[in-house]
């Protein structure tokens, strides 16, 4: 019997959220203890798991496990990573292991310093790690209903951590907003998984929420056409997909910092993965058919962001909306539905997880010490906190997609996919490199490098801790050696990418 | 004859009654502070009885017995199993309560009323069936009204009495034109005259609307759910768990029975009006349900929103549709419970029901805040608690039998239930209490509600998450009927 590493990197978290829930309140160290070693942990199994798959056969779906859970009904737990979801699972791994570090903060109040979570922190971590563990779940799941299932774990933590712990101004607003706009697009696309499982069953006879099973179930065209956009756009809104992305900015701002982390580094994949695993997968005529609409609304996405971001004062509003315009590439790389935009999806998602984890984390940072986000009120932060505004201007290039680092990687073949099917959408969509440029840049240069204004002066901020320093440095070190060698990740997404192409019938 | 299997199909019954009857002559001669241990007495004896039914009654093929008066099957037995949980659950809940838990009398009535709930699960025929349900109701109407010097108990009880005895008249009314017509008070006979076409369908359909009134009255669906508001708020908490939980419950298992069996050649029209009373039902609770302030009126509503889920599967009319129905009823049952266990354990301590008095309460205790949480999540359908797949089977259900449109309902309902649900915890873990100072008001809890709770809890979590072994029960429940 082999080692069950999908289900201990899945349901650790979720033990771990208990065990802390165990500890006295008042213990706050342990409780950071514990949740620290258990993100260790999961981010050395995440990444254990990775390096198997790519020395060992870069093909197919990996690490199966099954175990019936209601044979009556074909529900069972199955788990398996393919190309596409194991970079994912890492992802998920590295965020779970930084948000830990810069949640654990330091906490002087004489200096009026109180950075990461100090208050009720084992409910914090506890919620956090419920979610992250809905996160591996989603990724890892090949059977619908349990994909399902996780993916609401993963919705609703999000709830309380952004309403408890978010920033007093706007939590309830929009922490409310983001549950319920989730909640919907979950369910419209809930409504559609049924629907498929009904119809597999009138089909073939079938009954089984197996997603390896329904690939060959045999919908009809007409099925397809009205159902693919329900389940595409359900779990699209989760993805930040314009125009269901206003929820997204609103809940970047008002989440504590891990939480945007997560949010938009790990939760916002979750969409467009659920999207492309489901939607695409389960109805590939029907993604042919509705190509045009996807790549139309992530065209407009992609410049959209793009220019709310640039407009933008408050740094993770930026931040925010940048990610609505990364992650419209996702998807208009999806919509392209061939091999190079396909690639460059998966490759996009990796990269902008990691990449907009570490804005976060460093806006925190910022946030934490010198009270503001406005980009206007800001300066000279370079002096003081160097090691940061390294790693913001390496998330920059990213960003902007510099060769050498993961972004090029990611972004290059989504354009050329793009100008495969519609070469006036990857024209359009272009623009948005140079925008985002231009406020990537500006903002490092007021924010680090100008002068420190006398507001920010008078708070005597220091430098980040060491363990702020780990995290920036780990989520550097992914973006750089992709980058560097994109041939630890392209050959992985392309073995997914070629399962996606056979079911889609090598278009 | 009284044979074995009559002895296996009223085993709980008999065993219910000992239990009542012990009560009633070792009670008298406890002194005034030893009184409240009738609690553990009913709570110990039903989780007993629940155990020797398991092992010793269960049933095999469905057999009719008592002269065809009861009808031992797996559905009722089901049920049987689901009320004595909740009624031992109420009897936990009800023994730190300030002005009944001492007395005796209440963990009789609410023994009695689990006996006519127990028959209800089980009748095959008119008379039981009107017997069983007035047995049910009349301990109730009592136990509603049981705060003594208490306006709003004494006008709950009132109400509940009035509403009632309105509503079981109506239905009797529809039973007895069953008999003036048809000649038989046996369902299972009533249904074969049905299908040969004997009696005509305008009679079927005027039975139908008026036993839709009696059942309705107890599951609180639309237009009959006026009572429920009032008489939650008004009864003591425990009873109100109950009310809203086995009362309802047992409401669901004859109206499972009675329409599947003795209505099937109509199903395709009356199916359709069950749908829109559903889709109303379950609209009108949440919506009227977002604007509450007291905690048990919300829940009252949010009680009457889920009858309108669990009526999707009864509208199915299909075998999964009777299952869903079975397997959202105990999910539902433990996590209404614990919802307003947690409602009585924390008014118990300061006294208040207002939302707003929530106030703080994940730092005045933590485990009940969690609870609290779970108790919500469940209700909005979330998982890793029962509701969740508690709904997914109910809408799979309505999805298989074509009415996607209800299910579409069902869903945008679902999204106004998370609304309230998840405003009503933003008092629990975000707002502070007026002073902040938390620590100087903790709730505490007593050891019948620390069991209690842990038991819905669990029972919450094993519901969502290891729902194999609940599916199958509940498959085998409905697999008789059809």
């Amino acid at each position: 019997m082999n080692f069950p590493i999908l289900s201990v990197i899945t349901f650790l978290p979720m033990v771990a959220a208990v065990i802390m829930l165990m500890v006295p309140a008042d213990r706050k160290t342990e409780v950071r203890g514990i949740a620290l070693a258990t993100a260790t942990f999961d981010l050395l199994l995440s990444g254990w798991m990775y390096l198997q798959y790519l020395l060992g056969g870069l093909s197919g779906y990996q690490f199966i496990e099954q175990y019936d859970w209601l044979p009556a009904l074909g529900i069972s737990l199955k788990f398996g990573v393919d190309g596409m979801s194991a970079p994912l699972v890492l992802l998920t791994g590295i965020v779970m292991f930084t948000g830990v570090l810069i949640s654990w903060g330091e906490y002087k109040p004489e200096k009026h310093l109180s950075a990461g979570i100090q208050d009720r922190p084992r409910e914090f971590f506890a919620f956090l790690f419920l979610l992250a563990g809905g996160v591996f779940g989603v990724f890892v799941s090949l059977d619908l209903f349990m994909l399902f299932f996780f993916y609401e774990i993963a919705v609703f933590p999000m709830y309380l951590l952004i309403a408890i712990w978010g920033w007093v101004k706007t939590r309830e607003y929009a922490a409310m907003k983001l549950t319920l706009y989730l909640f919907i697009g979950s369910v419209v696309a809930l409504v559609g998984a049924l629907a498929m499982y009904w119809t597999q069953y009138q089909n073939t006879g079938v009954l089984s929420f197996d997603m390896l099973v329904m690939e060959s179930a045999g919908f009809s065209q007409s099925f397809q056409y009205i159902w693919f956009l329900p389940v595409f756009i359900g779990f699209a809104v989760l993805g930040g997909m314009w125009p269901f992305h206003n929820w997204s900015p609103d809940g970047h701002v008002a989440a504590p910092t891990a939480v945007s982390m997560f949010h938009a580094g790990v939760l916002m994949k979750l969409g467009a993965f659920a999207a492309l695993r489901v939607g695409v997968m389960l109805l590939p005529q029907g993604a042919k058919d509705w190509a045009w609409l996807i790549m139309a609304f992530a065209g407009i996405a992609v410049v959209y962001g793009a220019f709310i971001a640039f407009v933008q004062t408050d740094m993770k509003y930026m931040i925010g909306f940048s990610s609505v315009s990364h992650m419209g590439l996702v998807v208009l790389g999806v919509s392209t539905l061939n091999h190079d935009g396909l690639v460059g999806a998966g490759v996009q998602m990796f990269s902008h997880g990691v990449m907009t984890a570490l804005f976060f984390a460093i806006t925190g940072m910022i946030y934490d010490r010198s009270h503001t986000r406005q980009i206007p009120e800001l300066g000279g932060i370079a002096k003081v906190m160097p090691f940061a505004t390294i790693g913001f201007i390496i998330g920059g290039l990213v960003s902007m997609g510099m060769p050498g680092f993961s972004g090029f990687v990611a972004e290059f073949p989504i354009f050329m996919g793009v100008w495969g099917r519609q070469w006036m959408v990857a024209v359009i969509a272009s623009i948005s490199i140079i925008i985002t440029a231009a406020y990537i840049m500006m903002n490092i240069r007021k924010v680090f490098f100008s002068p420190m204004p006398e507001e920010i002066e008078k708070h005597h901020i220091g430098d980040v801790t060491v363990l702020d320093k780990v995290a920036i440095a780990t989520l550097c070190f992914f973006m750089i050696i992709i980058g560097m060698f994109p041939s630890v990740m392209v050959p992985m997404v392309e073995s997914g990418v070629e399962n996606i192409l056979r079911l889609l019938g090598g278009a | 004859m009284f044979t074995p299997v009559m002895f296996a199909s009223i085993l709980p019954e008999i065993l219910i009654l000992v239990i009542g009857v012990v009560l009633l002559c070792v009670e008298p001669f406890w002194k005034e502070d030893q009184r409240r241990n009738a609690g553990w007495l009913t709570a110990g004896g039903l989780f007993f009885a629940i155990i020797i039914s398991l092992l010793f009654g269960q049933p095999g093929e469905p057999t009719a017995v008592f002269g065809n008066m009861i009808r031992f099957d797996w559905l009722g037995f089901f049920f049987k199993i689901l009320f004595m949980f909740a009624g031992a659950v109420t009897a936990l809940l009800l023994m730190d309560h300030d002005k009944a838990g001492h007395r005796g009398e209440a963990y009789v009535m609410l023994l009695a009323s689990l006996l006519g709930m127990n028959l209800m699960a089980v009748s095959a025929d008119l008379i039981m069936l009107y017997l069983a349900i007035e047995t049910a109701s009349i301990p109730l109407y009592i136990l509603a009204g049981f705060l003594l010097g208490d306006d709003r108990s004494t006008e709950a009880g009132f109400k509940y009495l009035l509403f009632g005895t309105l509503a079981s008249t109506i239905m009797l009314y529809g039973f007895s034109l069953i008999f003036g017509f048809a000649g038989t008070t046996n369902l299972y006979k009533l249904s074969e005259l049905l299908v040969s076409g004997d009696i005509s369908v305008l009679l079927a359909f005027t039975v139908f609307a008026l036993v839709i009134v009696g059942l309705g009255f107890k599951l609180a669906i639309f237009p009959f759910q006026f009572w429920a508001p009032d008489v939650y708020q008004g009864s003591p908490t425990p009873v109100a768990g109950f009310l809203s939980t086995a009362s309802k419950a047992a409401g669901f298992a004859v109206i499972v029975r009675f329409f599947i069996v003795a209505f099937p050649s109509f199903a395709p029209s009356w199916t359709l009006i069950l749908a829109a009373l559903a889709a109303i039902t379950m609209t009108v609770g949440n919506l009227l349900a977002i604007s509450q302030t007291n905690i048990k009126r919300l829940l009252a509503y949010s009680s009457v929103a889920h009858a309108g889920y669990a009526l999707i599967g009864v509208v199915a009319f299909s075998q999964l549709g009777a299952a869903s129905v079975v397997f959202y009823l105990a999910a539902y049952i433990a996590t209404n419970l614990l919802a307003f266990g947690v409602v009585m354990a924390f008014s118990r301590i300061t006294g208040l029901e207002e939302i707003t008095d929530y106030a703080g309460m994940s730092r005045r205790n933590p485990w009940l805040a969690l609870m609290m949480l779970a108790a919500f999540l469940s209700l909005a359908g979330m998982p890793p608690f029962g509701g969740f797949v508690a709904k997914v089977f109910v809408f799979a259900a309505g999805v298989q039998a074509n009415y996607t449109w209800l299910v579409i309902v069902g869903i945008l309902n679902s999204i106004i239930g998370v609304y309230y649900y998840l405003n009503t915890m933003k008092f629990v873990y975000l707002y502070r209490m007026p002073n902040e100072d938390e620590e100087n008001h903790p709730v505490p809890l007593t050891r019948p509600y620390a069991i209690a709770l842990a038991i819905l809890a669990l029972g919450v979590i094993l519901v969502g998450t290891v729902f194999a072994p609940w599916f199958s029960w509940s498959d085998a429940a409905a697999l008789n009927l059809f």
